[in-house]
């Protein structure tokens, strides 16, 4: 289907023939993915259809057995920790919201505000205007300008998925990965995140892995099924939908 | 645990900490304890019911020295959530630099009267002095050793660890064995550290009388200034961005690191710093209560430390000091008046606070009315 990707195309993201199994079982079965610049996509699948498994190989939490995974068409991620790979502009949001409780809002914008991660850096960092004025910008985009000096802890679940996601902004990376965004929300949260996350797309490429029908729909764009750690269908929503392999292993369930 | 308050005003970070409510107040409490001790000990007469002894003041002393040991700690454990059960080791490791410097200093005056050896070698028959026994004549050299031996050793220790990505019980249980390892090396006759006995029966410090009042006050002194320089480090470490990602790492280790963070480089730093000022503190015990013996490796201390920071507050640091203090001074008087209760009694604290005061000491204190007005400014 997409074995034939050529890495001449200006690709965000390229990951062909990804194979990673966990003792004997395989979790990504010849896997092959292309991500456009500026492209919104969204991923699908079943309960251990090797989704997570996917994010952590594409951040260098884990090593795939064989394959290539390239960012920017050019940069060979499997040869990268998860800080530079972090640095070099992938921002991962995790399934289970994870922001630093014990510090604000505004403290977990500042930490991942894009900027040197030295250890010297940190020490004598004093945030300057421009910082400033994009974590500003983040606020526009995520809301919660009123919890600015809340701790996160003290956030609502849904609340504490924007302020994740407004981290991944301030890292100001080229790729998001967003990993279950809805689970756990209520109508109204998952309906203003389908909107934050269509209105951050085209500036940066978002993947978000989700199985939530719905919010899928509201995102409107191209879907990507994952069966079994490999690709089996691509396209819009409702041609997915139509496609025999996929009732069968997911929809028609 | 709200571990970091936001420094808002201008100004340069250090003079900002200085206008801190907090840290004031510590530095006011210390410089009084550093000013009225000696006043107390050397001008009150020793009839007046005001007259502090000796004894009471080296006591106190040691509790600062305790009370530095509790800070090193605290900035580890209660900042980047390093539970290092060993830390005693870097604290008997400054302590045996200086115990070293001050053996040097007995020259022929021992009582085998050796004017190279210390009485221990002349003991074990050894004709000459060991190679790392040499340069410890002078100040500054073993000064620069009390700092490197605990930072080197922390630095090799650490880059291991933290980059294997050791953490939690695992992390914690090889610290303890480091520091078993040590005392029972250090209890060897042929390491060269005067064994089992240690090193002991000072004379004096650059040249000043150990024993005298004067020298006793000045050590004590000494020891209020350099806790204070330490908690004002430590303050300004905890409250840059750098502690922000300690704080970071402590509550979400990998989500720091997918936010681009060497968490391994920021763990390899603190603990480094950690390791020197208790270096530090272990050198200012030594010349105070007279001895250092591979007991002090014993992971029952490094033990007794977590639960110091734990009953005074973890994650604040004037907490570990005032945990340190409380401790110690319960120690003193339960070890001389029920020697045989005082682990009991050390272990049901313990207990206690872990149940009922998850912040110690120190968050009993927020919840006081009479205190609630003061935090919660400075929480604002």
């Amino acid at each position: 289907m997409l074995s034939q990707i050529s890495l001449q195309e200006k690709t965000a993201l390229y990951l062909s023939g990804v194979n990673k199994s966990f003792d004997g079982f395989k979790a990504i079965n010849n896997l092959n993915l292309m991500i456009a610049p500026g492209e919104l996509r969204a991923i699908i699948g079943p309960n251990g259809a090797g989704k997570t498994t996917m994010m952590d190989l594409i951040t260098g939490k884990i090593r795939p057995d064989s394959g290539e995974i390239y960012f920017r068409s050019a940069i060979d991620l499997t040869k990268h920790s998860e800080a530079e790979i972090a640095n070099l502009g992938i921002g991962r949001k995790f399934q289970k919201p994870t922001v630093i409780e014990t510090l604000t809002v505004f403290e977990n914008l500042e930490l991942a505000l894009a900027g040197k991660r030295r250890v010297r850096d940190a020490l004598l960092f004093r945030l300057d205007p421009q910082g400033r004025a994009r974590i500003d910008e983040v606020f526009d985009t995520i809301g919660l300008d009123d919890r600015r000096h809340h701790l996160a802890g003290s956030l609502a679940h849904g609340q504490k998925q924007r302020l994740e996601i407004g981290m991944l902004l301030a890292q100001s990376p080229e790729l998001l990965l967003v990993d279950e965004p809805a689970a756990g929300m209520t109508d109204e949260e998952t309906e203003t995140l389908s909107r934050l996350l269509k209105s951050i797309a085209g500036e940066h490429s978002v993947v978000v892995v989700e199985h939530d029908m719905e919010f899928i729909r509201s995102l409107d764009t191209t879907v990507t099924v994952l069966h079994e750690g490999t690709v089996i269908a691509e396209g819009p929503l409702a041609k997915v939908q139509q496609d025999q392999r996929v009732i069968e292993v997911y929809l028609g369930r | 645990m709200t571990s970091t308050v936001p420094l808002t005003k201008g100004g340069p970070l250090i003079v900002q900490l200085l206008r801190e409510k907090s840290t004031s107040r510590f530095l006011m409490t210390l410089a009084a304890l550093a000013i009225l001790m000696p006043v107390l000990n050397l001008a009150v007469p020793q009839d007046s019911m005001f007259h502090v002894s000796t004894y009471t003041l080296t006591l106190l002393g040691k509790y600062l020295s305790y009370a530095m040991l509790a800070l090193a700690v605290d900035l580890i454990w209660g900042y980047c959530g390093i539970l290092s059960l060993g830390h005693g080791a870097f604290f008997a490791l400054g302590g045996y630099a200086m115990g070293m410097y001050l053996m040097r200093q007995v020259g022929d005056r021992g009582v085998y009267g050796d004017p190279l050896l210390p009485d221990f070698m002349v003991f074990l028959n050894w004709s000459e002095l060991p190679w790392f026994w040499l340069g410890f004549d002078q100040f500054w050299f073993a000064a620069l050793m009390i700092l490197l031996v605990p930072g080197t050793l922390a630095f090799a220790f650490g880059w291991l660890a933290f980059r294997s990505r050791v953490t939690g019980v695992y992390l914690s249980i090889i610290t303890q064995a480091l520091t078993y390892a040590l005392m029972l090396a250090f209890f060897r006759n042929e390491m060269g550290f005067g064994g089992n006995n240690g090193l002991t029966d000072f004379k004096d410090i650059l040249g000043f009388d150990l024993q005298s009042d004067a020298t006793r006050n000045t050590l004590f002194v000494v020891t209020a200034v350099l806790l204070a320089l330490a908690y004002v480090f430590c303050r300004w470490i905890t409250t840059s961005k750098f502690g922000r990602v300690l704080v970071a790492v402590r509550d979400a280790e990998s989500r720091t690191r997918f936010m681009g963070y060497r968490v391994e480089h920021y763990k390899l730093f603190v603990f480094v710093v950690s390791a020197v000022i208790a270096g530090i503190a272990g050198a200012l015990y030594v010349p105070q209560v007279g001895i250092i013996n591979p007991g002090e490796f014993s992971p029952i201390n490094s033990i007794e430390i977590i639960i110091w920071v734990a009953i005074g507050g973890r994650g604040t640091l004037y907490g570990a000091v005032i945990g340190a203090f409380i401790v110690n001074y319960a120690k003193t008087y339960f070890t001389a008046a029920f020697p045989e209760l005082w682990l009991f009694l050390l272990g049901g604290l313990f207990v206690v606070t872990t149940l009922y005061l998850p912040k110690g000491i120190k968050g009993l204190m927020d919840r006081l009315p009479v205190l609630r007005k003061t935090t919660l400014t400075e929480g604002a």
